[in-house]
């Protein structure tokens, strides 16, 4: 600290020790190769149970939320399916954690162990929602919390949503650090980390994806109590991945292994994510495949220096939704179910309708999430906010939208149709930066073995890709 | 210029990184203006407008930067009604 090159360089190399006082894990103990390590020991090293978790998640308000089923809206896909199709639609309301969204769950472990271990608060870099997790569940706890937000553009202009978040982080009496755009909040983390000594509830430390596993119990029995059955399909918002991660986990240690582990994030492709310029002309702060491309396709790219979010591990399909199509689902949701909730959790509905249309009348879709709602962070703010940066807004095919030009909203229900990514391009992507750090002609069996489950195939499809991928830049 | 008293709620501005000390690889918009943070606190000590000044944060650390704001305050809205949304979920067939 006093005395120490504070420049961005030297920051950056000290990152290694600087995580290490933060977290209180040493990563060295689990990695095998520069892309290999032992993740399954890492989770379970984390010294927490299920019952542990859901016992401090009980002790502060989080968990526990209740299931829904959207009958209205189940009716009115059926009306638009096929004879026999539309599979009922289930929304577990998370918005009623502390702080309105699922991110409590991944908050509660990290500021538990904070406290078990004797640090005075902790820091997080987010872009919202977990800050207000962050700091709510540190005020329970009696920690200090800073949360480090990107907020604004080079003109000082932020969007009503991100807006939202922060005030709700200070509102739990957080420190809150609002950036100008660019990813050198990692660089801020760092430097914060090592002047306060705080500790660093990085949303991707095998706590946060702990935490987020008691979602994907709680489904499981709740459907199972419920429906008598298995949920045949959850479908999960993605955009760093812990929020898939942690659910498909729960839902395989409940036993639920035929469910179907479905990733939606709004396509906003052409959008640079590190751009002044881009930054408010998206309408949607998270969820987004500006996060949720490159995060699937390499993990190891945050805060921490092995990512216990790997998505691709656990994902059987990523489906792809428009913004006006989330925004008509969200205004639908509000009408016809009564239920008033922000865009995360409305972007896996939005995939969930398209979902059901082709699943079996008898069959169950879950939508895994809710967010709170609230002046910013409503569509009609993000939408009055386009369209005052000059995007346009109208009615019609969402199909002919162009993200950071046009937002198109469906005229009818039956113009929700999502988009499905092709996964085979995402894990060749992966496979692809995984030789970009470590050359495959140096490829042991560990390292074959870790990518094949890293990306949900055996070992055999792992090594017939090897040839085609050191001429293969993608 | 007045004078903010102490004790008063403001926030304040300081760069972070100047262009050239920015991380290496950025588009090239953003490559151009500085890292900037933003923070409100409680001012220590009088200071005017646009002046160096130190805040304490809300959990008490002491931080510095220019002062930028008194009683900065969130004023942010349901935004201008978007009559497109209206009529969803009240349409004959949806
Ligand atoms: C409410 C909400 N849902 C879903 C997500 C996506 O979760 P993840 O980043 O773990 O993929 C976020 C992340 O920002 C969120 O805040």
């Amino acid at each position: 600290m006093n005395g120490r090159d504070m420049s961005y360089q030297a920051v950056m190399s000290r990152k290694n020790e600087i995580m290490k006082a933060s977290l209180g894990i040493d990563y060295d103990d689990y990695i095998q190769s520069p892309i290999a390590f032992d993740y399954e020991r890492m989770m379970a090293e984390t010294g927490y149970t299920h019952d542990d978790v859901i016992r401090i998640q009980h002790e502060t308000k989080v968990g526990n939320t209740p299931l829904f089923e959207l009958r209205n809206l189940t009716e009115a896909v059926r009306r638009s399916s096929p004879p026999g199709k539309g599979a009922r639609i289930l929304l577990k309301d998370e918005a009623a954690n502390a702080s309105g969204s699922f991110k409590a769950r991944r908050a509660s472990i990290s500021a538990y162990e904070a406290l078990v271990k004797g640090y005075p608060g902790m820091i997080a870099a987010t872009s919202g929602n977990y800050g207000a997790a962050v700091a709510s569940q540190a005020a329970q706890r009696g920690l200090k919390a800073i949360i480090i937000q990107e907020v604004f553009d080079s003109r000082g202009i932020g969007q009503p949503e991100i807006i939202e978040k922060g005030r709700k982080c200070e509102a739990y009496g957080a420190e809150v650090l609002k950036l100008s755009v660019g990813p050198e909040l990692f660089y801020l983390l760092l430097r914060t980390l090592e002047e306060t000594g705080f500790f660093n509830a990085s949303l991707y430390t095998p706590f946060g994806v702990r935490g987020v596993e008691s979602l994907g119990l709680e489904i499981a029995n709740q459907v199972r109590a419920a429906y008598g059955r298995e949920p045949d399909a959850v479908v999960i918002t993605h955009a760093g991945g812990g929020n898939l991660t942690g659910t498909a986990r729960g839902l395989l240690a409940a036993g639920c292994e035929q469910t179907r582990i479905v990733a939606c994030s709004v396509d906003l492709s052409g959008l640079h994510m590190a751009s002044d310029h881009d930054f408010n002309r998206k309408s949607f702060t998270t969820g987004h495949t500006g996060f949720g491309v490159p995060f699937a396709t390499w993990p190891d790219r945050v805060d921490v220096p092995r990512n216990a979010a790997r998505s691709l591990r656990y994902m059987d399909e990523y489906q792809l939704v428009t913004q006006g199509e989330v925004f008509y689902v969200t205004e639908l949701l509000t009408k016809i179910e009564g239920l008033e909730r922000g865009p995360a959790g409305n972007t896996s509905l939005t995939a969930a309708i398209t979902l059901a249309r082709q699943m079996d009348q008898e069959q169950v879709v879950v939508v895994q999430e809710t967010e709170y709602t609230g002046a910013g962070k409503h569509h009609n703010s993000q939408l009055s906010f386009a369209r005052k940066n000059g995007i346009e807004v109208r009615r019609g095919d969402p199909g002919d939208s162009v993200p950071g030009e046009s937002i198109v909203i469906p005229e009818r229900l039956e113009q929700v149709r999502g988009k499905v990514q092709d996964l085979d391009r995402l894990r060749i992507s992966y496979l692809n930066n995984a030789a970009r750090i470590h050359p495959p002609d140096r490829w042991g069996e560990v390292d074959i073995s870790f990518l094949a489950a890293d990306l949900k195939v055996n070992t055999d499809w792992v090594r017939q890709r090897i040839g085609s991928l050191s001429q293969n830049d993608a | 210029m007045a004078k903010i008293t102490a004790g008063t709620w403001v926030e304040i501005e300081q760069i972070i990184l100047t262009p050239e000390q920015r991380a290496p690889t950025l588009p090239e918009d953003t490559k151009k203006v500085p890292y900037v943070l933003k923070v409100s606190g409680f001012l220590l000590a009088e200071a005017e407008l646009g002046a160096p000044a130190r805040v304490r944060t809300l959990i008490g650390r002491e931080l510095e930067g220019k002062l930028k704001t008194v009683n900065p305050s969130y004023e942010h809205t349901f935004g201008q009604v978007v009559p497109e949304l209206l009529t969803i979920g009240l349409e004959e067939d949806l």
